[in-house]
């Protein structure tokens, strides 16, 4: 009967010198991360807004913000947009809770891996579970936010096109996107805290150099701003799936998107394998 | 045979960095160099490391417990943290059969702001229970914590020994194969200790179980075996518990004493009717043991009280002698030569050390305190928790039914 039992070896070796091993390690620990993951999100999103008076309206306050001040800016014609398809404050809405999921899922990673430092110092639990349960709060958030852009749609009486229905199919990947910047930045950001301080400086930044509040610019050398920034063909994409028009930049989304799977998929394999190095700085 | 074998380490050694700087960067070329497939420079120390651990082998079966003994920052914790898979080894290698539990972070993961209800749920997760487990093992652990009264009330308004209370009894209902336990014991009322003790006993009958502690008591009472861990390296391993528990004492002989004179008055020429090795005297068990010292008072002191005291390792009075007041000695002027002898020393085989305290009863100033000055060595064949052992005759004979 005990020879059944499963058995851990810890060597020195590298552990991509046995990559089918590996592989089996990854899809073990992720399917034994499920219940856990489903755990700590339970326990994050319920004492997230615990201990506030205003509870789930701090999910929508933020893009709400943002919405008013450009809304404002280009009323007042300080900061002009031109002609959009939807009316303005729609457009602007729809563009920042998706760039919010982006900037979410870019985050959480480091986030979670912060957060739970002491724990994951101390205890062996499947550590997929972290970046799953981050996952889950990016998704909640993001689905009360969604109440806001019904709201809008409907009051600007906006009818959503066929193509609606793959709009979700965007989003995960915008997710996708910031999950894999934010997985492929733990190693770093968890050992020097130069990441978690800059990360805020370079989104505020990255979100103006976004077509986030204005339609993709298409003139040289402005146009740059949609044709480098990847987040740029999946963010505008997504936006036409849910406003109508055709597919502006198609090809940038394949890309990307493929691009963003294999990457993330290589953040998966140093997530695991960075982690007991970090645990062993971060408390020695 | 070789089944039973739940854990093996093989010549583990792990290097750690003083220097932060150093070791943030080392992190990151460590990093880099696992996902270039290089195993390299992990044999050579680098700049500012050092051996957290060093050389370390052991096997342990079921039913078996490993005590880890040593002084603060021998590699104890580090050890764990290298069976547990935390951190990887830099050289040697590990090997660990079935589920691994660890009475360590106890209460790891609990949010302070939810209740303890949902708290057990959160860390039993975490330590790998199944919420069909929790479910079915909820009022077990809510009974075992004795805090009915507060499990819907935020953790966060516990007490930390309600906590730790809460955290242990969670832990405590893994089924582990292995079992990793780091120091959790010390914390926690004396009744709830007694409590955790008896289901660490229980927990290791099916187990292999890995014990760090500072308390001789607990590791004579639990271990099968011993490794007394040194600046990283063993320096000893076996199934010799009173021999390992005076190997770790030896690693503390470098405890200075203290003599606090205040006035003029002064004790010297202290010696023991013992052999004496190096600093220390020697006596076995069950011997007599005189002590003699010179007493030279300067002043008028109509009644003196004299007391000598013996401590363990951990400077905890086991022992004390006392001379009551004094009065019929003119103690001014000559030296008084003072010899106090015990007819049978029955303190428990290991070291100690002695305290000689003189004061004058009246004023109750204190003339002079040689303070843990000298070291006695107390030989014998048996290790036992309790500080004194007494040497009874015991009679033993079959009663008719």
């Amino acid at each position: 009967m005990h020879s059944k039992l499963p058995e851990v070896i810890y060597t020195p070796d590298s552990q991509l010198r046995h990559p089918l091993q590996l592989l089996k390690h990854m899809w073990r620990d992720l399917i034994a991360s499920r219940e856990l993951a489903w755990r700590l999100f339970v326990r994050n999103i319920s004492a997230m807004y615990r201990q506030t008076m205003l509870g789930y309206v701090w999910a929508f306050l933020p893009p709400l913000f943002t919405t008013f001040t450009f809304v404002f800016l280009n009323s007042q014609n300080i900061f002009s947009v031109g002609k959009t398809d939807i009316p303005y404050p729609a457009y602007v809405m729809i563009g920042t809770l998706l760039w919010q999921v982006f900037v979410d899922a870019m985050n959480s990673p480091l986030r979670v891996v912060n957060q739970s430092k002491s724990f994951l110092a101390k205890i062996n639990f499947p550590r997929e579970a972290l970046i799953l349960a981050g996952i889950g709060e990016v998704l909640f958030n993001f689905s009360i936010r969604l109440v806001l852009l019904v709201a809008v749609f409907i009051f600007y009486n906006v009818s959503l096109p066929v193509a609606a229905f793959l709009a979700p199919l965007g989003i995960l990947s915008l997710m996708a996107l910031g999950l894999m910047i934010g997985v492929l930045l733990v190693p770093l950001g968890v050992l020097y805290q130069d990441i978690e301080k800059g990360l805020p400086l370079i989104t505020g930044m990255w979100m103006l150099l976004t077509p986030v509040v204005y339609p993709p610019p298409s003139s040289w050398p402005a146009s740059l701003l949609s044709s480098i920034n990847p987040v740029s063909p999946l963010l505008v994409t997504t936006r036409e799936m849910l406003t109508g028009g055709s597919f502006s930049q198609m090809n940038g989304f394949m890309i990307v998107v493929t691009g963003t799977l294999i990457l993330l998929f290589v953040g998966w394999v140093l997530y695991r394998l960075a982690l007991p190095h970090l645990i062993e700085r971060i408390s020695a | 045979m070789n089944d039973d074998v739940l854990v093996t380490a093989d010549n583990v050694s792990k290097k750690f960095c003083r220097d932060l700087k150093n070791s943030l960067w080392y992190g990151v070329s460590d990093i880099v160099g696992e996902m270039a497939c290089r195993n390299g420079n992990r044999l050579e120390l680098r700049t500012n490391e050092f051996w957290a651990v060093k050389d370390v082998s052991f096997e342990l079966r079921r039913g078996e417990c490993l005590g880890l003994i040593g002084p603060n920052g021998a590699g104890k914790s580090t050890l764990l943290r290298l069976l547990n898979g935390l951190i990887k080894p830099d050289i040697g290698t590990i090997s660990v059969r079935g589920r691994v539990g660890a009475l360590i972070a106890l209460g790891a993961g609990f949010n302070p702001i939810l209740t303890g209800r949902e708290n057990i749920y959160v860390n039993g997760s975490v330590l790998g229970l199944s919420k069909h487990e929790i479910d079915r093992k909820l009022d077990e652990i809510i009974a075992f914590a004795e805090i009915s009264d507060f499990i819907d009330a935020p953790v966060q308004t516990y007490s930390s020994g309600m906590q730790v209370r809460l955290g242990f009894a969670i832990a405590v209902q893994m089924e582990p194969d292995v079992l990793l336990i780091d120091e959790v014991l010390a914390v926690g009322d004396a009744g709830f200790r007694g409590k955790c003790y008896n289901a660490i006993y229980d927990l290791n009958k099916n187990c292999a179980v890995i014990f760090v502690s500072h308390t001789m008591q607990h590791v004579s009472r639990l271990c099968t075996f011993l490794m007394v861990l040194d600046r990283g390296k063993e320096s000893f391993y076996g199934t010799n518990i009173p021999r390992g528990i005076e190997k770790y004492m030896e690693l503390f002989d470098r405890e200075q004493g203290l003599v606090i004179e205040p006035g003029a008055s002064k004790i010297t020429n202290i010696a023991l009717s013992a052999p004496r090795t190096g600093d220390h005297y020697e006596i076995h068990y069950g011997d007599a043991l005189s002590i003699q010292f010179d007493a030279h008072i300067e002043q008028t002191h109509p009644s003196i009280e004299i007391s000598i005291g013996i401590a363990n390792q951990s400077l905890e009075l086991v022992a004390q002698c006392n001379s009551g007041p004094v009065t019929n000695i003119p103690w001014k002027g000559k030296a008084k030569r003072i010899d106090l002898s015990i007819e049978k020393l029955h303190i428990t085989p290991g070291k100690y050390y002695l305290s000689i305290i003189m004061r004058d009863c009246n004023t109750n100033t204190m003339l002079s305190w040689h303070h843990l000055t000298t070291k006695l060595t107390v030989r014998g064949h048996f290790y036992s928790p309790a500080p004194i052992a007494y040497e009874g005759a015991w009679n033993i004979i079959s009663v008719e039914q």
